[in-house]
């Protein structure tokens, strides 16, 4: 009896560690995508809208999961030192000037994880070790 | 016996208060300043209300065209203030002003009117451009620019918050869409950037269009 007990015991805690243990990159994730989202709303949703659908032609989309894939080391930059000049974004050219967007960048790392993971996009975690290595190398 | 006709009299002015506006005489507050004129029509003293109306002005619209208040004669209109370069609220604006222009671009009597608070920027080749961008063609939206004291006194009489310039030279301004009637009467205000309250004007456009005054006016 003292036995089952025991092992019903050991069984209970093995499957709370299963549901409790997340990864920690599991954990880094959600901070960044949950602080990210709040960044998003106050910072970014005016103009790119509440579903990353931009405004017709005035604003670009965030949906573009080609784009944000192929211009990850560039994203952070954008956000740091603003974005003017004749992009194409879903198949459609925009020349809006994005003011720079003053944002730390602990900040930018975390918006563009939950712009990332959003609309469609998957990059997956952009973290401040690879944000600050982008923002080193922007032009 | 007091106290009974006491809670009578306060269920009848609650039950007034839920029947005020209902459907079948329902109509649109004017707001601004009002002053009572007494004049002699045929012999007889008639009080006449006369309301805050839109005075006269003069600018220019996306396609170069001249418009003044003339222009919006026997029509009903929204107007907001915005600039073509604007980061914060104007592109929320607008994306809400779109839903109130694709509700209402085929009617004749509807006009939208965009003032620029940033003439110098917003030329009239900037102005079709954005319109472009927003795919706004015809002539129902007017994104209108002119001499900018003239546009920053315009905007009080809009009862709106006069735009102001902060250190960054960025304009400030309060994001309401007004609704102005045939008659040049401000009949509603609402928050430009509140989905919500767009909605609502939506609706406060139907309302005003079945009033008579406004069915009849030329």
């Amino acid at each position: 009896m003292i036995k089952l007990k025991i092992i019903s015991l050991l069984c209970l805690a093995i499957a709370l560690a299963v549901v409790s243990c997340q990864s920690d990159a599991e954990i880094e994730f959600k901070r960044y995508y949950t602080s990210g989202s709040v960044i998003y709303q106050t910072r970014c949703q005016n103009c790119h809208g509440k579903n990353g659908e931009g405004l017709l032609t005035l604003m670009p989309p965030l949906t573009d999961t080609v784009f944000i894939a192929k211009n990850r080391a560039q994203l952070p930059c954008y956000l740091q030192n603003g974005l003017s000049g004749i992009i194409n974004v879903s198949g459609k050219f925009f020349d809006n000037k994005m003011p720079p967007a003053n944002l730390a960048p602990i900040e930018i790392a975390e918006v563009l994880t939950y712009v990332g993971n959003s609309f469609g996009n998957k990059t997956g975690v952009i973290n401040l070790n690879e944000v600050e290595k982008s923002l080193k190398a922007c032009k | 016996m007091k106290k009974l006709i006491g809670a009578a009299t306060t269920a009848l002015l609650l039950f007034n208060a839920c029947t005020f506006n209902t459907a079948d005489t329902q109509k649109l507050p004017i707001y601004g300043e009002r002053e009572p004129v007494t004049k002699t029509v045929n012999g007889k003293e008639v009080t006449d209300t006369i309301y805050h109306t839109i005075p006269a002005f003069k600018f220019i619209n996306q396609y170069g065209d001249s418009i003044t208040n003339k222009s919006l004669d026997g029509k009903i209109y929204v107007a907001d203030f915005f600039f073509t370069s604007c980061p914060s609220i104007c592109p929320v604006m607008h994306r809400n002003m779109l839903a109130v222009y694709n509700e209402f671009k085929n009617l004749n009597d509807f006009k939208i009117i965009s003032y620029s608070i940033d003439p110098k920027y917003d030329s009239v080749k900037v102005l079709k451009k954005y319109a472009d961008k927003l795919n706004v063609q015809g002539n129902t939206w007017w994104l209108l620019q002119g001499k900018k004291d003239e546009t920053y006194k315009l905007s009080e009489s809009y009862l709106v918050t006069r735009p102001e310039e902060d250190a960054k030279e960025q304009f400030i301004h309060d994001g309401f869409f007004i609704l102005v009637d045939k008659q040049k009467r401000i009949r509603g205000s609402y928050s430009g950037v509140d989905e919500k309250e767009v909605q609502k004007l939506i609706a406060d456009i139907k309302t005003l269009r079945t009033e008579p005054e406004q069915a009849e006016a030329k």
